[in-house]
């Protein structure tokens, strides 16, 4: 029996399993992609938007005041929550952007949970003259009404979303039905590193500009590689930008946290490898959270960044090779490290972002001072204050 | 008697001159039962061959109406099993139209076994890639089921030719780029689209989406070999205050479009 050549897998994982209408727009991406990625001017134009656009590099801040609430261990903050409009979603928004005119689409669509992507993505289209339209849940428009207003005064069009779960998933559906509608004259800008291929490889490429700078500024200040990097997961984009550059480093431990909500044995979760299944999700192979029919269930968390029932191919992909590691952190073990980095560094991270530095506690004490723990502070708070002042019982 | 095969119905139509009509209706909706009525009412109105559709939760190439029909679906707790029970009971050559999550979570092996063993006559999978079937091609050749693709007018020719390649039973032609529904009127797009799948195919082409009234049909009956309507059915069982009324609705728009496809050759 003939096979055809199988691209942008990862192991069993990755790939396409999208309707034949987006097979063309999906080898046209990957052709600007790959062409874009040897080009000297588009990698020129994309660093001068990082360094005068984005304020990159990002900064390393060492949390020595949290540190001792981490078994001592060197805590290492790299500062993805600097960047213009508020985290890394900046890193793959402006690639994209710049392949979208690249490939001469003038519009662009995008999907968005908590509304950081879809800020970034409208931050982009601005900048680059793009039209702008962003589908998101009603009900994150609702939890997230700020973040709507952003996007609107960039000039984006944000459509609230009423199928389904009215969230992030349902979102992407939307998006992706647009997309099939107008794929001739749109470019679908994901916001993570899932989805059918070249999405999971492009997305991961662009952010690993993180994973670069931080490991060579690690090196500068501490004379060494750290222990461990850690990341919160939800689709995956900020960990694999970070963990990709320290892959070969086989020392260097790579742990993901997912969004434990209520705990994984509740089943109100959004941890995708820890409590999930394989199966196919939007396009792409890997952990889901499906029942035994194959339909998605609903995930939950208190961050709608990691609220998505499905993770990047190349996550699933280092787990099942013991490359990575993944573990889920509750709501309130997230709640309690965001308050923690807020009181002993000020410095008030995203809830995503809490989920990786509830992590640090845990790991650090683990390993005890010595260790050198990267953490990616992947985005900062100021989106979450309404629900973290809810969930402390501070009066608005 | 014996079910006919898929290979007979098209060319039965084809000695008739006409095309063959096939009939969307998604098991489970909108209720179990209420899915077989609806499927006899549509063979009751003349339609050829049924495609059954499973049900599920991220159904991204298709428009609202078939969204909510598939989400009465699954509040109805409509599983492969049950899509496997509708399958059983159509005295016409039919199909499942599934997305490939439910697939694979069944298992590739056990749901082609399944399928055939009641009856079914193949599989339509709107997101399965020819590059992802491998498992898919085997199971379904040694269970005799065939393989329905569908392709669209963005498909370059080469792209078209490796699908149709996979392609057994038909091909299922969009009519245009974007999800199921009916629309207001029809583009060139298919009869383009058709028009170059000739060239690589001497499979039947049924095209589908978007097409919903007598005259639509009649139009798309000119080039193809199948005409395919969904939406416009299951909007009438979504209006209709009752089963009975949606099963009268629903045969009576299956016989204008029975006479849509005999008259898209006829002068």
């Amino acid at each position: 029996m003939e096979r055809i050549e199988l691209v942008g897998h990862f192991g069993p994982y990755g790939g396409r399993f999208v309707p034949e209408a987006l097979i063309g727009a999906l080898d046209e991406l990957e052709a600007a992609h790959n062409s874009a990625s040897k080009d000297p001017e588009f990698q020129r134009e994309l660093s001068h938007l990082h360094k005068s656009y984005t304020g990159r590099p990002s900064i390393i801040t060492e949390a020595k005041r949290f540190a001792e609430h981490a078994g001592n261990a060197r805590i290492l903050l790299k500062r993805e929550d600097l960047n213009h409009t508020g985290s890394h979603k900046i890193n793959n928004v402006l690639g994209q952007a710049l392949l979208t005119k690249r490939m001469g689409k003038k519009r662009i669509i995008a999907e968005t949970g908590a509304g950081q992507h879809g800020v970034a993505s409208a931050t982009a289209a601005a900048l680059l003259g793009l039209e702008c339209v962003v589908y998101m849940g009603e009900e994150d428009t609702k939890r997230q009404s700020l973040n709507v207003a952003r996007m609107k005064l960039l000039g984006a069009t944000v459509i609230p979303v009423t199928t389904g779960s009215k969230t992030l998933k349902d979102a992407i559906n939307e998006a992706m039905r647009d997309w099939v509608t107008n794929v001739s004259t749109t470019h679908y800008l994901l916001g993570t590193v899932a989805g059918p291929h070249p999405f999971p490889t492009m997305v991961r490429d662009f952010h690993r500009i993180i994973g670069i700078e931080a490991r060579q500024q690690v090196l500068e200040m501490t004379g060494r590689l750290p222990d461990a990097v850690l990341a919160c997961v939800g689709g995956g984009s900020n960990a694999i930008g970070i963990f990709h550059p320290f892959i070969d480093d086989a020392g260097v431990r790579l742990i993901g946290l997912e969004a434990g909500g209520a705990g994984v044995e509740s089943g109100k979760h959004a941890a995708t490898i820890v409590g999930g299944t394989p199966g196919v999700l939007h396009g792409t192979r890997s952990y889901l959270l499906q029942d035994s029919d194959g339909q998605t269930i609903e995930s939950h968390s208190i961050s709608a960044g990691l609220d998505y029932p499905g993770v990047g191919p190349e996550h699933a992909y280092l787990h099942d090779i013991g490359r990575a590691e993944y573990r889920a952190i509750t709501d309130d073990q997230a709640m309690h490290a965001f308050s923690l980095l807020s009181k002993s560094e000020g410095i008030i991270p995203a809830i995503e972002t809490a989920h990786a530095l509830a992590g640090a506690l845990q790991v650090g004490n683990e390993l005890g001072s010595g260790a050198i723990l990267l953490i990616n502070l992947s985005g900062r708070g100021d989106k979450d204050v309404q629900t973290a002042a809810q969930y402390f019982g501070i009066p608005l | 008697m014996d079910k006919e095969s898929l290979a007979q119905v098209f060319a039965r139509a084809k000695s008739e001159n006409r095309a063959a009509l096939i009939g969307y209706m998604p098991a489970g909706f909108p209720t179990l039962e209420g899915s077989k009525e609806l499927i006899r009412a549509l063979i009751a109105g003349g339609v050829d061959i049924v495609e059954v559709g499973f049900a599920y939760s991220d159904p991204v190439m298709d428009g609202a109406i078939i969204q909510e029909a598939a989400e009465i679906a699954l509040r109805n707790k409509t599983g492969a099993k049950e899509v496997l029970e509708v399958v059983s009971g159509v005295s016409v050559p039919s199909l499942v139209m599934s997305y490939w999550n439910p697939i694979e979570r069944y298992g590739v092996k056990e749901f082609t076994e399944a399928l055939a063993s009641v009856g079914g006559v193949g599989v339509i999978t709107p997101d399965l890639t020819i590059e992802e079937s491998g498992d898919w091609i085997d199971e379904t050749e040694r269970n005799d089921l065939r393989r329905v693709y569908v392709v669209a007018p963005s498909t370059d020719d080469s792209r078209l030719a490796k699908v149709a390649d996979k392609c057994s039973g038909f091909v299922y032609a969009a009519s245009l780029m974007g999800v199921t529904g009916a629309r207001n009127s029809l583009s060139d797009s298919a009869s383009e689209l058709v028009a170059r799948l000739r060239k690589v195919t001497n499979l039947p082409i049924a095209v589908g989406l978007g097409v919903s009234t007598a005259n639509q049909a009649a139009s798309v009956a000119k080039f193809a070999d199948g005409v395919i309507v969904g939406s416009a059915f299951i909007k009438l069982v979504l209006q209709a205050p009752d089963i009975s009324q949606a099963c009268r609705e629903v045969t009576s728009l299956a016989r204008e479009l029975s006479d849509g496809v005999r008259q898209g050759r006829v002068g």
